[in-house]
């Protein structure tokens, strides 16, 4: 604020008496001696008052711009205090390390803001502020809670500094982008834009025309500093075809050794390109069935040596410590090879029956986790189904040739039904022990079957006399991932049952405890979900 | 005056926890899981069984129709008042229709709240329907102490204006190394001179040395202020009534609500706590639709408890207020009449000079006020200087004009200032706060289009 501009001279004045001391300097209109403070104060009382009663405004600032429009609904009221409710939920403040009945409010965000999104409401901007610091904090909802914080978010955005990562996570850091129609726009940015609204740029565009993309990274390529390119050649990622192959294959003679891997990769990953081709030949040259034995068997001949063409062709020749040259060569070029290559090359079998195979010389781990990386990579359901097994066979469990974290990434490659179906019989066999990365990849909410399975291998784990926390990882997956319909199943299970003999003390109640903040999760979720569907016009 | 049939909002019921612990226990127990048996009665009485980590559910029961405020019961061990269970069973209550249906009480509950009713009636009828006023008692003993205690002052306020004279005489510079001990020791004294309000600004004066550039200016400012109130107790038979009144309230001798009674609809501004490590201090501002007056209601909760009035932001009740004497803004709420309900309204509002001049009219009944409460109408939230400078500054600017008054920075105020700057986007709001010689402090929004009230503080 502005003062009045009266005396200011002699406030001045009497601050610097004021610091000096009366005994030193003399206040204006007053003499030496003891009365000398007391007129200071008396000065000093009347200046602050005139000073404080004149107050003025100060001349505004330049307003900021106001913030683009939100055109969808606002959330209805119920649903906008729950997301209240879920925001202040802040992690760590709880009662330490035991979970009690409540339900983990933080951990239903996401589930909340995907059905907020689906309805396509818009939030209380009163809320936005705890929205981005909730997604400040957690990377995996910031897709999520910047869509639902829409265009107010971006505003508030670029007013504090804290919140940056919205700019950034969001194509063109909230500045519209120009259209792909419009070319001139599209240079400009290109030329002259910061690297990350050129990636932005370059996703958006591959997105709708992935062709123009990929033109305009051909521009500049050769200009473009190593680690540049890195990142632009791994935007070609989304939608890659046969056509980016020519480009692709320019590529494979990249100065930078990073470049070179990434086209290798991306091309291994077009079963038709000429890379994965010459990849077939090399690794079908080290793989076959040899007919002589009893059982036809699997015999392999790894390469011998990594010549320039390998190189070139992306794999790389020095091993990580500890394991062998030779293997280390097979994997990648098993790697590499289109998958469809195998049957033709071992007899016509199908995918089950090439698995099957014995494999000699111990060579059985090292080429099936070379087969499951290739049909992650091409994602491949007809193989995944065949290296994954029956759920309830002995070797499923572990440990067999396939690991869990590769079963997981299998898995995501088939359809959610047939997924969630697996997993249901794999915990049927097998229990939960091992069965937290693999519901990790289930689809949300949890299919029938699957969350029966889930429910009543919990059950079994109490009846065995465990204590629920070996569980909690699953306990926790299953508060956020069954269907809320469930709820009227667990009832039963709320109650403190009577301790077996060989149970570990206490642990009943501790399970009665789990259980019922599952169902109270449950119903939140249920309720939660009525609170964002918006009421049918009658 | 009873409640019933009116549902609460969940902050509403929110703003019952004594503390941020209690207040996010309570929304975890806001669900129908851990509850069974619960019900409302046509009498305002709320009740049901809260599952905990032991085999026997909690009790617990609460009285909503009450007008003094709602009261609780809970079997379980649990200090904090009200325990998160009776907040999350009110959430339930005021969430979802149906999760807690009506009902005949289960006879624990039912014996609770006739024993509390019956001892109320019994109250109202002994003491005629006064409310906890201390019996009269002998009035010349009373009078005999009021000297005594008047004498005390004066003493300490002739001490203190010794230590003022000192202080200047060497000079404020000296104040910086003399550290804070000699100031505790001056505000001792004053506690013992019977003048908390001298021994409270006393403290502050301590700390101003410490507070970063500017402080000889501030301390100055402080020392005249102070010394005027010293001046002001030691003359009051020369100053005219009101304003008189004034510095006794300022000394630590409050007058009592003995003004007129105020009957009026009053939409509830803002309501918010400053703690110290003994005490929590509640103000509620509100608005009286008919009268245009602007009061505040003080209460009071030891540390860790929350001061037991709570009424939501933004909501208006009718109900009498009565005036403290010396025509400062203080109230004491008198008799409810309506429970607190959703408003349409919006109070009027005044332009950035404006505001600024009341602040400055008020310092002539009250030269020590800090701040005035003013509505600020149309004014953008705007930030002045950089985004990267820290800390950022902020003002209110006139949507229709050119000028601007600085919002007064506190580290605990930013989410505040945030939410404030959302819920404008850039467009122009209505602020309620503070304003006074350290800028703007807001408190309330109201959004350009319809939509409700947003409290700035908690």
């Amino acid at each position: 604020m502005n003062t009045t501009s009266a005396p200011e001279g002699s406030w001045e004045e009497l601050v610097t008496v004021a610091l000096l001391g009366t005994d030193r300097r003399t206040p204006p209109g007053c003499g030496p001696g003891q009365e000398a403070p007391m007129a200071l104060l008396d000065a000093a009382a009347v200046e602050t008052l005139r000073r404080r009663a004149g107050m003025r405004p100060a001349p505004a600032a330049a307003r900021p711009e106001p913030s683009a429009p939100d055109p969808r609904p606002a959330l209805p009221p119920a649903a906008a205090q729950r997301l209240t409710q879920l925001l202040t939920d802040r992690p760590g403040t709880g009662g330490g390390g035991r979970r009690g009945t409540a339900p983990d409010l933080m951990e239903l965000l996401p589930q909340w803001l995907t059905l907020a999104n689906a309805h396509g409401f818009a939030p209380p901007p009163q809320a936005l502020p705890a929205l981005l610091d909730a997604a400040r904090g957690r990377t995996d909802l910031r897709p999520a809670a910047l869509t639902f914080a829409g265009p107010r978010a971006l505003w508030l955005a670029r007013l504090n500094p804290d919140w940056r990562f919205a700019l950034r996570s969001t194509p063109g850091g909230g500045t519209a982008l120009p259209d792909p129609a419009e070319p001139e726009r599209v240079q400009q940015l290109w030329q002259e834009g910061l690297f990350a609204e050129r990636v932005a740029l370059l996703t958006a565009i591959r997105t709708r025309q992935p062709a123009a993309a990929r033109e305009l990274l051909a521009t500049t390529w050769t200009t473009e500093r190593a680690e540049d390119r890195l990142m632009f050649l791994d935007s070609l990622r989304s939608g890659l075809c046969a056509a980016d192959e020519p480009f692709l294959e320019r590529a494979l003679a990249d100065r930078s050794r990073n470049v070179r891997a990434t086209a290798a990769e991306l091309l291994s990953a077009l079963p038709e390109s000429a890379l994965a081709g010459r990849m077939a030949a090399r690794a079908g040259s080290c793989v076959a069935v040899d007919r002589t034995r009893g059982t036809p068997t699997i015999v392999v001949e790894a390469p011998h040596e990594c010549d320039a063409g390998m190189e070139r062709d992306g794999v790389v020749p020095k091993p990580p410590a500890g394991r062998g040259e030779r293997s280390w060569w097979l994997g990648q070029l098993v790697d590499a090879t289109p998958l469809a290559t195998w049957p033709r090359r071992l007899g016509g079998r199908t995918p089950e029956d090439i698995v099957a195979l014995p494999v000699a010389d111990d060579w059985q781990s090292e080429l099936h986790a070379a087969w499951c990386r290739a049909a992650v990579r091409q994602r491949d359901p007809g193989w995944s189904r065949a290296l994954l097994g029956a759920p309830s066979a002995p070797e499923a469990g572990g440990p067999g040739a396939v690991s869990l974290s590769e079963r997981s990434k299998l898995l995501a490659t088939l359809g959610s039904a047939e997924r969630a179906e697996w997993v249901a019989g794999f915990i049927g066999t097998h229990g939960l022990s091992e069965a937290f990365q693999l519901l990790g990849v289930c689809a949300v909410p949890w299919a029938g079957p699957l969350g029966r399975a889930v429910v009543d291998a919990l059950n079994i784990a109490r009846d065995a006399g465990s204590y629920p926390w070996s569980f909690s990882g699953v306990m926790g997956l299953a508060e956020r991932c069954l269907d809320p319909a469930e709820a009227v199943r667990l009832e039963g299970l709320t109650g403190i049952p009577e301790e077996p003999e060989n149970a570990a003390p206490g642990a009943g109640s501790y399970w009665a405890e789990a259980f019922q903040r599952l169902v109270t999760t449950l119903r939140l979720r249920a309720t939660m979900t009525k609170e964002l569907t918006p009421p049918q016009p009658t | 005056m009873t409640q019933q049939g009116v549902r609460w909002t969940a902050d509403q019921v929110l703003a019952l926890a004594p503390d941020a612990a209690s207040r996010k226990a309570g929304s975890k127990l806001g669900a129908a899981g851990p509850w069974s048996e619960a019900g409302s009665s046509d009498e305002g009485t709320v009740w049901g069984l809260c599952a905990g980590s032991g085999s026997k559910p909690y009790q617990t029961v609460i009285d909503v129709a009450d007008s003094t405020g709602p009261a609780y019961k809970c079997s379980c061990p649990s200090r904090k008042f009200p325990c998160k269970h009776a907040l999350g069973l009110l959430l339930l209550w005021a969430g979802e229709e149906g999760t807690v249906p009506r009902g005949q009480a289960p006879d624990w509950a039912e014996q609770w709240t006739e024993g509390r009713r019956q001892r109320a009636e019994e109250k109202a009828t002994t003491t005629g329907g006064a409310s906890g006023t201390a019996s009269p008692g002998d009035p010349e003993a009373a009078r005999r102490r009021a000297e005594r205690r008047a004498e005390r002052i004066t003493a300490g306020a002739t001490e203190l204006e010794q230590r003022l004279a000192d202080l200047l005489r060497g000079g404020l510079a000296g104040a910086e190394q003399a550290g804070y001990g000699t100031w505790e020791e001056t505000a001792a004294r004053m506690v013992d001179a019977q003048a908390p309000g001298l021994a409270a600004r006393v403290r502050e004066l301590g700390a101003i040395p410490s507070s970063g550039p500017g402080w000889p200016v501030r301390l100055l400012e402080e020392c005249a202020l102070l010394h005027l109130l010293d001046q002001g107790w030691l003359r009051r038979e020369r100053l005219p009534d009101d304003l008189a009144t004034t510095v006794r309230s300022r000394i630590g001798l409050h007058g009592s609500a003995d003004g007129p009674q105020i009957h009026d609809r009053w939409l509830v501004l803002a309501q918010y706590d400053t703690s110290d490590s003994r005490l929590t201090t509640r103000r509620i501002w509100l608005h009286g639709s008919e009268s245009g007056r602007t009061a505040l209601l003080l209460s009071y909760g030891a540390a860790g408890r929350a001061p037991d009035l709570t009424l939501p932001v933004g909501l208006s009740f009718e109900a009498e207020l009565s005036a403290h004497s010396g025509g400062g803004l203080r109230a004491a709420l008198g008799e409810r009449f309506t429970p607190p309900t959703p408003t349409a309204t919006r109070p009027p509002g005044v332009t950035t000079p404006q505001a600024a001049a009341h602040y400055g009219k008020a310092l002539r009944a009250d030269p020590w006020l800090d701040s005035y409460p003013v509505i600020l109408d149309r004014v953008i939230p705007t930030p002045d200087g950089e985004a990267t400078t820290t800390p950022q500054r902020w003002q209110l600017a006139d949507a229709d004009g050119d000028l601007a008054l600085p919002i007064a920075l506190a580290p605990h105020s930013l989410p505040g200032l945030w939410r404030l700057a959302a819920l404008s986007g850039g467009a122009p709001v209505t602020v309620f706060g503070e304003c006074g010689h350290h800028g703007f402090t807001p408190l309330t929004a109201w959004p350009e289009g319809p939509g409700e009230a947003v409290s700035l503080c908690s």
